[in-house]
């Protein structure tokens, strides 16, 4: 089979992040970038499949020059290739465009499957896998907690707000993962070796046949008009519990009008 | 005053959900609010009551198994082309997995720009959403089509307003290519009566302190004491305390109470981004120097197992 993880290069959700203030687009050059954590679950379950049916896994990224960190970071986990869609015309372009660009990718990449997190960190945004699928006129499985491949026959269980819906469709698909479905492996030495040689192929606007009018600010669906930081929240009251702790803090409550 | 759609967000179990009301309530700021009901045979009729006090005037629906038997690409399909035929000034949907899919295709489908995670809305489309865990307030601008916005639960309050909607039942023509997903089962496992997590007023949330998947009765009873619901943070989820679905964080869900408990939560970044823009925050943990206490309104510091039954018996006194 034929895999394509969907891999995004993000701030550190762990480290302060910012929107810029010259172009209200995510600070990513002073931030500290890692892999998407939901990526890695998605990457995960693609080497699972691999394992078990054979076949293939490549990585594809959008991203500027510095996400080459996370798709070498990926690949030390074990797939076999990556596709880095880099073009300074992508700067600052909306999720509508994002998904124009990465199905022109996966139109070249013949995948079968492909597979990516459910949301990443930065944005939240959770549209990605439908525009694609809706683009590539290809089914969408959206939200895995579970995967199972049965030859050409992919079904998925997803958590819904009432329970969970066992879904089914045939391949080709993209199906996004969160993180309940499998626990990422750590790349080995030997992982973090073989990536250095594994080979990533740049493809531009031109390769891809979008015109860079349809990406970036021109391109832009939505805009941001202005942003500002939240003031952080400050500790209110603080007691020690000395017997009374429980009492205390339904104390609190009433005053609250909770209780 | 041109129309603003509003996808019904509604369980079988609970009806018509409070994030419907709240966009419902929003709609009117921008022009008459009309309800979409996208579900199973039935599914309007029965919600129209509720649809109808706050404020919806009409009421499209598309039901039937051709939209409730696969994933959302039906829905998206269908609300395409009432959106061409009825040229509304905004479409809502809830900002949750569904309304967000949905949202997602239609923004394809019309070549419309899409904002998520919204919590306010401008009569001249300016949406308010709040980003980075919290952290940073965006307002901003959907500057290619109409506003398709997606509206986070707990934004506004839902505030009736009497209209008696009729209903129009709308064709269903769906593709090939809509039924790629198909649904074979879907299984219902909320428990008991307990409100929604992403909806409820109060939140009760434990942590790894809670110990073990047995001791999170004790969560569940100061829950049902203060009417809210459970949510449990990542570590407790990992370490199999409690279901995934009520996980509050990062990667679970957002929720923005007006009353949130934290026990036994360290208040790691993971857990803060999922709760801490709720109203009141309110803390029990052992260490006190864990950072969520850096945002609790009150907070003690002690064993949680002594701290919480003894606030349960104060709070059933009180009742």
């Amino acid at each position: 089979m034929n895999i394509v993880v969907l891999v995004k290069q993000v701030p550190d959700s762990g480290a302060d992040r910012n929107l810029r203030s010259d172009d209200n687009t995510v600070d990513r050059g002073s931030a500290n970038n890692v892999i998407n954590e939901m990526d890695e679950y998605a990457i995960e379950e693609a080497l699972k499949i691999k394992e078990a049916h054979g076949g293939e896994v490549t990585i594809l990224t959008m991203g500027p020059d510095r996400a080459t960190e996370s798709i070498r970071k990926a690949l030390s986990m074990g797939p076999d290739k990556a596709v880095h869609v880099l073009d300074d015309a992508l700067h600052g372009s909306c999720a509508v465009a994002t998904s124009k660009v990465l199905a022109a990718a996966l139109g070249q990449l013949n995948a079968d499957l492909v597979i990516c997190g459910a949301e990443s960190t930065d944005g939240r945004v959770q549209v990605m896998p439908h525009m694609i699928a809706e683009r590539l006129g290809v089914a969408a499985l959206t939200g895995a907690r579970k995967l199972t491949v049965d030859g050409a026959t992919l079904t998925v269980e997803r958590q819904t707000e009432e329970g969970y819906e066992v879904v089914t469709a045939s391949t080709p698909a993209v199906v996004s993962v969160w993180d309940t479905i499998n626990e990422p492996r750590y790349p080995s030495f030997k992982g973090i070796m073989a990536a250095k040689k594994k080979p990533v192929q740049t493809l531009s606007l031109a390769e891809l046949g979008v015109a860079p009018a349809e990406v970036g600010f021109h391109g832009a669906t939505s805009a941001v008009v202005e942003h500002t930081k939240r003031p952080p929240r400050s500790g209110g009251a603080k007691i020690t519990d000395e017997g009374e702790g429980g009492v205390k803090l339904v104390e609190f409550l009433a005053t609250e009008k909770f209780v | 005053m041109s129309e603003v759609l509003v996808v019904v967000e509604a369980t079988k179990e609970f009806g018509v959900k409070k994030v419907t009301l709240e966009m419902l309530t929003l709609a009117r700021e921008l022009g008459t609010p009309s309800a979409v009901v996208l579900g199973g045979a039935g599914a309007a009729e029965a919600l129209s009551g509720k649809l109808g006090e706050y404020g919806a005037e009409k009421i499209y629906a598309a039901e039937g198994d051709d939209i409730d038997g696969y994933l959302v690409a039906p829905k998206a399909t269908v609300l395409a082309e009432l959106v061409r035929r009825v040229q509304p000034a905004a479409v809502l949907l809830a900002s949750a997995q569904e309304g967000k899919e949905i949202a997602a295709r239609l923004a394809v489908k019309l070549d419309n720009g899409i904002l998520t995670d919204v919590v306010g809305l401008d009569a001249d489309g300016t949406a308010t959403q709040v980003a980075f865990a919290g952290s940073t307030i965006v307002k901003a601008k959907v500057t290619k089509g109409l506003p398709l916005v997606t509206v986070r639960p707990n934004s506004v309050t839902p505030a009736p307003a009497a209209a008696t909607p009729a209903i129009e039942q709308l064709t269903v023509s769906v593709t090939d290519t809509d039924k790629l997903a198909t649904v074979i089962e879907r299984v219902a496992e909320q428990k008991g009566s307990r409100p929604e997590l992403t909806e409820a007023g109060v939140v009760v949330s434990g942590g790894r302190g809670v110990g073990n998947a047995d001791n999170f009765k004790l969560v569940e009873e100061l829950a049902d004491l203060l009417g809210g619901a459970v949510g449990a943070s990542r570590a407790a989820v990992d370490s199999g305390f409690y279901p995934h679905q009520f996980q509050v964080g990062q990667t679970g869900k957002t929720v923005s109470p007006q009353l949130y408990v934290a026990l036994g939560i360290s208040g790691a970044i993971q857990h803060r981004a999922g709760m801490q823009t709720s109203k009141t925050i309110v803390a029990v943990n052992k260490d006190g120097e864990a950072p969520i206490f850096e945002l609790a309104d009150f907070g003690v510091v002690g064993d949680l197992f002594k701290i919480v039954p003894q606030a349960a018996e104060e709070i059933r006194k009180r009742k």
